[in-house]
């Protein structure tokens, strides 16, 4: 019997009765309670900071400014792409929201009141507020504080053939060319950053408590940056309240509730507010792009070529491969196939808050996906064909897998066709156009269909190629089997709700034979799990769930032989069958996994070379990405006298190869279904010319509800994954990565009969209006 | 101030500050972790509890305006070691994943199953609306209370 389908989650049992333990709730005796002073401005000198009222406070314990931590040279930190970035600012801050002083309290209210009582003067600077600015000869130099940097320049960074690519542009028959923006966004967990870090000084060890969704590399980083010993590092990741690559890195805040641990010798709690965590953590996107498609007047797509911008805000503080400045934008080719494609990405430094890569986007994966189908829709129109018809006559066919792209990855596998034929099935798709003609021809009221067909590049990675600061990126399992038959599971990644608990326990269940309910995953805790790099680029499923299917066959390897020692038969004459160790041919003899166990530790003698008992450990190097993929069709309706978009219908058919929990994976993709409607039609980040966010709240940056939302209509194909143990491919992202296009091809295909072509996100009510009046402006700036 | 709030059927007296907000009340004077904070601007509704049987949000309500009145969270749902319907439609039918807007969830559902047992899909939409989800895509909530409606129905 299978152990993989449908089955109601473990770790449901604590969150329904409120008995979850995030962050937050941890409460330690002694405790006190920090918060951080923020910058009000994008750009300015620190010309003094007097913290002696705060200190006079009486709840407050310490006052840490950026030269307390110079003494302790913890002012600056490494970010996660190998830049630097101030913990507490000392010369200048450089984005609005920035940390300048952190207190530390008796009481959370104490902490607040008293960083009024902070007096920072500061010389404000003319702010990099326009990426397409940050490169002018006269734009201020944000990074001052790097040796030498004389402009606000990043990194340069190319794949593809240019020469080939720029060949068959120059003899194309069609080409057509686009400018568009993925905005800035904000992933926006609903539980916010924070710590809670506790320094034992007799023991000399630091335990801290943080929603990270990578505690291994935590503690190992803050064992590289503030010299603790990595043994005496203890980092515990425990429910988080969602993640989608927020709770990637390290913030500010973590070092600062560590070092006010360190000088009162007591546990600090620092958990910031909504504004703090929309103004100061991990944005994602922010790329200007410039696409040019070439291709044959019947639609054959032949070359793509694309020039990118990046804005990183001002540290570069990107979470990603290291060889890889632009993560996997590798992969703006598409599902084509192509002759020959190139991009360049530049990244520039701006005043606004570092990162770029979060959000559900598979490292750039998302912005590439965005690019490619925007780039077809385009050309549909110039050629007038159906963009259904478009696609379908390009995608690569199932007889090119592995494909190797234009970029240089290797596509694992994949059926398109099939999976974008169910999608136009399910849509009903020549209905849809049908209506859509009709109302075109009576005028009647405006209607879009989109289409988007995308693939992703998850599961990072191949350690060959793919580390973060050093540390390569395979995944460790351990796996015990008790006497009894119990077994416990320890994994390097955390879930942030994707369910590992449930999903992890029938991975091992279906290797060994067993129910998922005698299986614990154990995870989040680095003194009980393995070294891994965690969650996030949906690399869960295809490297720690590689690594347990692994762990999991070793174990069943060494029950093999201790099966033969029960059967007295020699273990190549023992058969796996229905969950069991039996001779070949005789299935009565078959002993299960507790059978076994319990011989395993007992006094039955056992053949030379085995230990006894039934463990295993594992470390999963994947040998390649997965290549999950799939085809959404978006219905709107559009009102032309609002702009308002009403998502009518949205159709998705995805296949991240074999579905272990079909209900986990489907509740994955309705959820980035909903981020996808979010980001294309609500999600707005705008800056003002002096760099002041204006999305720093609930109130501003709007997130979709349940009315904005339709009733998901999700399909299936599965192509597994050649090289992943069980054929697995990640799908986290997925739904994140394909649905934006979606909704703007579709509402951009509403737009059609004013004449619009592109429209950038988000595509408010205002924005929707002002494009259909030919006055499309820049969502990114709130300049007039 | 001295004040003194039943919550899930318990007197709670405590002297506190006057600015202090319910949702903190609860979660670091009471200790019932259950309820959480989420947002400052009663947007993403994470803090939903009851007061005097209505859905409110805890991180808008003064804890002094608590008092000498009924509170419930969710550790009040479950009775006598019995799970109500609606946190048996949410493992049932997926309706939570990172689990921290499923109490507020859950709340408001049980508020809304009290007024009408047999609300549409548009009808629980709307209910929910003033309160935000990241994981779900509100689908498989949606799906849960129908499941408890339907599930209250039928007993």
């Amino acid at each position: 019997m299978s152990a993989y389908g449908r089955m109601h989650r473990k770790e449901d049992a604590r969150f329904i009765r409120g008995r979850g333990t995030y962050t937050d709730d941890v409460n330690l005796p002694g405790m006190l309670h920090g918060a951080v002073l923020r910058s009000p401005h994008a750009h300015a000198a620190i010309v003094s900071i007097d913290t002696s009222a705060a200190e006079a406070h009486p709840k407050v314990k310490a006052v840490i400014t950026g030269e307390t931590l110079a003494g302790l040279r913890l002012a600056w930190m490494p970010t996660l792409s190998g830049d630097t970035q101030a913990v507490l600012a000392t010369d200048k801050v450089r984005f609005q929201g920035q940390e300048v002083a952190f207190v530390v309290a008796e009481d959370r209210y104490a902490a607040r009141d008293a960083l009024e009582l902070i007096d920072v003067e500061y010389e404000p600077l003319p702010a990099v507020v326009d990426a397409r600015r940050a490169l002018d000869e006269d734009a201020p130099v944000i990074r001052d504080d790097l040796d030498g940097k004389a402009d606000n320049h990043i990194f340069d960074w190319q794949a593809g053939d240019k020469a080939a690519t720029d060949a068959i542009f120059e003899r194309a028959q069609v080409t057509v060319a686009q400018d568009m923006l993925y905005p800035r966004v904000h992933p926006a967990p609903l539980e916010t950053c924070g710590a809670v870090a506790d320094f034992d000084r007799v023991t000399g060890k630091l335990t801290v408590w943080c929603p990270t969704q990578a505690p291994h590399a935590h503690r190992t980083l803050y064992a590289m940056v503030a010299g603790i010993p990595e043994h005496k590092i203890r980092v515990i990741s425990p429910d988080i309240g969602g993640g989608f690559g927020n709770k990637v890195g390290i913030y500010p805040g973590y070092v600062c509730a560590i070092v006010g641990s360190i000088v009162t010798g007591r546990p600090v709690k620092w958990m910031e507010d909504r504004s703090e965590n929309l103004m100061s953590t991990s944005f994602a996107r922010d790329y200007h792009m410039h696409g040019e498609i070439a291709a044959t007047r019947d639609g054959r797509i032949q070359a793509i070529r694309v020039k990118v911008l990046a804005d990183h805000g001002a540290f570069n503080g990107t979470a990603q491969p290291t060889k890889y400045p632009a993560g996997f934008f590798h992969v703006f080719t598409g599902s084509y196939d192509l002759a020959a494609a190139h991009c360049e990405v530049t990244g520039v430094y701006t005043n606004k808050a570092p990162g770029g890569v979060a959000y559900a986007c598979s490292f750039r994966v998302t912005e590439a996906v965005y690019l490619v189908e925007r780039l077809v829709d385009v050309l549909a129109v110039e050629l007038d064909m159906d963009p259904a018809e478009l696609r379908m006559r390009n995608l690569l066919k199932p007889g090119q897998f592995p494909y190797t792209s234009p970029t240089g990855w290797e596509y694992d596998s994949g059926d398109y066709p099939r999976t974008l034929r169910l999608a136009l099935d399910m849509a009903g798709y020549d209905k849809l156009r049908a209506e859509q003609a009709d109302r075109r021809a009576a005028g009647g009221p405006l209607m879009g269909i989109g289409i988007s067909f995308f693939t992703e590049a998850v599961g990072a990675g191949p350690r060959k190629h793919m580390d973060i600061l050093g540390l390569g990126m395979a995944d460790g399992a351990e796996l015990r089997v008790h006497p009894t038959g119990k077994a416990v599971l320890r994994v390097s990644c955390q879930s942030q709700g994707q369910g590992h608990e449930t999903t992890f326990a029938q991975i091992v269940a279906q290797e060994l034979g067993m129910s998922p309910g005698d299986v614990e995953v154990v995870h989040g805790d680095t003194d009980q799990t393995p070294f891994g790099l965690g969650t996030y680029g949906s690399r869960s499923t295809p490297v720690s769930g590689a690594a347990t299917a692994m762990v999991a066959r070793k174990v069943r390897e060494r029950a093999r032989v201790v099966a033969s020692a029960m059967l007295e038969a020699s273990p190549e004459d023992l058969e796996w069958a229905e969950g069991r160790w039996a001779v070949r041919g005789d299935p009565a003899t078959g002993k299960s996994m507790a059978e076994i166990a319990l011989a395993a530790h007992s006094g039955l003698e056992l053949p030379e070379g085995v230990e006894g008992h039934l463990d295993a450990v594992c470390v999963y190097n994947p040998p390649n990405l997965t290549y999950p993929f799939g085809a959404y069709v978006c219905v709107v309706d559009v009102d032309p006298g609002t702009g308002q978009v009403k998502v009518r219908r949205f159709v998705a058919v995805d296949d991240c190869g074999v579905r272990i929990n079909p209900m986990i994976v489907e509740g994955q993709i309705h959820g980035g279904l909903a981020d996808g409607v979010g980001m294309a039609l609500m999600q707005l980040m705008a800056f003002d010319e002096e760099g002041n966010h204006l999305g720093a709240s609930f109130m501003d940056y709007l997130l979709p509800t349940a009315v904005e939302c339709p009733s998901w209509e999700l399909g299936e194909t599965v192509t597994p994954s050649p090289h992943h143990p069980i054929g697995a491919k990640g799908v986290g992202e997925s739904a994140t990565v394909g649905s934006p296009a979606a909704v703007v091809n579709a509402v951009v295909d509403a737009l059609r009969p004013y004449g619009v072509r592109h429209a950038d996100m988000p595509l408010t009510p205002a924005n929707v209006w002002l494009t259909i009046q030919g006055r499309p402006f820049r969502t990114d700036l709130a300049i007039p | 101030m001295m004040i003194t709030v039943t919550v899930n059927g318990q007197a709670h007296t405590r002297d506190v500050e006057p600015r202090m907000l319910l949702v903190h009340f609860l979660r670091d004077e009471l200790r019932l972790t259950g309820t959480h904070w989420g947002c400052d601007t009663s947007n993403c509704g994470v803090c939903v509890v009851h007061l005097d049987g209505t859905p409110v949000k805890s991180c808008s309500v003064l804890a002094v305006m608590a008092d000498g009145h009924e509170v419930t969270t969710v550790e009040g749902l479950e009775r006598d070691g019995e799970l109500d319907t609606v946190q048996k439609g949410f493992v049932e039918c997926h309706g939570l994943q990172c689990g921290f807007c499923t109490p507020g969830m859950m709340l408001t559902a049980r508020w809304l199953l009290d007024r009408d047992p047999d609300p549409s899909e548009a009808e629980i939409r709307e209910a929910i609306s003033g309160q935000l989800c990241r994981c779900t895509g509100y689908e498989n909530i949606v799906r849960s209370v129908r499941w408890a409606a339907e599930s209250e129905a039928a007993s």
